[in-house]
């Protein structure tokens, strides 16, 4: 049985060869023109995408009840410490309405209407992650039928999380700002100066930070805890998005531009639910 | 005939074990982070058919699981196939050495195809964007991912190894009945 089956067929030489040569030739076709799986997403659309959904969730149910043992004295604690915190917050909210209140008096007498934040946007469930502990890429349940595009900007947590690379029917993958490979064009707001603001695995893995560089800042006015937003220069992010805050500065070693690290707004590492903003930055140009 | 089906069998045998694995790793093995890093069950899988069914095996299941995983990664098309494939034929070479009950050698082949699966994949895509500090991944990504992974992968190679006995078992029955055995 075994013999004839070792006798027919390919040899694994000659396998291996033919094998190699299609890769080699899938890579330099992507290299080339950014080709990511063409008919293979739609099959993969259909055999996974309603299994991960599944699966996702008794994944989060499970992990959810093995984090979830803690004691009711520390559950009553708890609550009144939250108790006390909504209170807080209540306050501060009546505080900010008056104040906005104030704003939108004052934005209308110099009649500005470009307000950064009414993108419209469309909610999705992160349903798989990255499928290697290299990337920080995941897999969420909306696709081009919900009409998400290759580039949209995906928010969370009142802060930037990535940005879509790749679009199946009914699912998008999405790379976070703190993967290895992003770069994110950005500005310090307090100063309006640019940087360049890119994800490292290192920083990540060890720090819970991301890097940015290139910050032209002659006078030392950017400061630790400066909020760091998406530029109006970018190509591909909208502008207005929150980065996170500066959390170290420091010259570089031509002495003309800074860089340091940034602790970003999103918790990656508990992300369940991002939105996901239905207007790329060509056609915000347009407008 | 019954050749045809016996390698239907086999084939949709070993699609659902890549397919319950993807899902696992992607979906239920990323809410259990241990180090920050998840357990790499792919590689076992094709390292487990590569010395328990030989190079062959090893090379077409290699290249269809890095081909899933390319599909889902948005990186460079046919990079973790051809990863992959080589893992399953560097497997396939050591399939004379292998005896189904004895836990070292799988273990060892495993580590070290996780291993060189890890080491790969900074030289292709870190090293190349001059990340240098090998040190610093190897001991916070790499090494703590082979750890994991033999962890879950004594799991996954019981599984294997039981699922394919009992295909063998089937499949003997079969040609017994027949009489060309």
């Amino acid at each position: 049985m075994r013999q004839r089956k070792a006798g027919g067929g390919v040899p694994s030489k000659y396998l291996l060869m033919i094998l190699s040569i299609i890769c080699i030739m899938l890579l330099f076709f992507s290299y080339s023109t950014g080709f990511t799986g063409g008919p293979l997403l739609t099959i993969s659309n259909h055999i996974f995408i309603p299994m991960q959904k599944g699966i996702d969730f008794i994944g989060s149910t499970i992990a959810i009840s093995s984090a979830d043992t803690k004691t009711k004295e520390e559950l009553v604690k708890e609550n009144e410490e939250l108790q006390k915190q909504v209170e807080d917050l209540n306050a501060s909210i009546s505080n900010y309405e008056l104040k906005l209140k104030e704003l939108d008096e004052l934005q209308e007498l110099y009649e500005l209407d470009q307000t950064y934040f009414d993108y419209e946007t469309t909610g999705a469930r992160i349903i798989g992650r990255g499928t290697s502990n290299w990337f920080n890429t995941f897999t969420i349940d909306k696709g081009s039928k919900d009409g998400i595009e290759i580039n949209m900007n995906v928010i969370a947590d009142g802060g930037l999380v990535g940005i879509v690379t790749s679009v199946g029917d009914s699912y998008a993958t999405v790379r976070a700002i703190v993967d290895d490979t992003s770069n994110v064009s950005a500005t310090i707001s307090s100063t309006e100066d640019n940087c360049i603001v890119s994800g490292s695995l290192q920083s990540m893995t060890s720090d819970n930070v991301i890097l940015f560089s290139n910050l032209d800042d002659d006078d030392d006015q950017v400061a630790i805890g400066d909020v760091v937003t998406t530029s109006n220069i970018s190509d591909k992010y909208l502008p207005g998005l929150m980065i996170g805050y500066i959390s170290s500065v420091s010259l570089d070693e031509n002495e003309l531009t800074k860089s340091g690290t940034i602790t970003p707004v999103v918790d990656f590492k508990h992300l369940s639910d991002v939105l996901v903003i239905l207007q790329t930055k060509e056609s915000y140009k347009g407008d | 005939m019954t050749d045809y089906k016996q390698y239907l069998r086999r084939i949709l045998i070993i699609a659902a074990v890549i397919y319950v694995c993807f899902l696992l790793q992607t979906s239920i093995f990323s809410h259990f982070q241990l180090a920050s890093v998840t357990p790499n069950i792919l590689v076992c899988v094709v390292s487990t058919y590569g010395f328990m069914k030989g190079r062959k095996y090893g090379i077409i299941i290699g290249f269809c699981t890095g081909l899933l995983l390319d599909v889902f990664s948005g990186n460079l098309f046919g990079m973790y196939a051809l990863i992959y494939m080589y893992i399953g034929l560097l497997n396939g070479m050591f399939r004379k050495q292998f005896y189904g009950d004895d836990l070292r050698l799988p273990m060892i082949l495993i580590g070290t195809s996780d291993l060189i699966y890890g080491i790969v994949t900074y030289l292709i895509l870190f090293a190349i964007r001059s990340q240098y500090d090998f040190s610093y991944y190897l001991i916070n990504i790499i090494l703590p991912e082979v750890v994991y992974t033999l962890l879950v992968s004594i799991f996954v190679y019981y599984l294997i190894l039981h699922l394919n006995n009992w295909v063998d078992k089937l499949e003997k029955k079969g040609s017994d009945r027949i009489g060309n055995y």
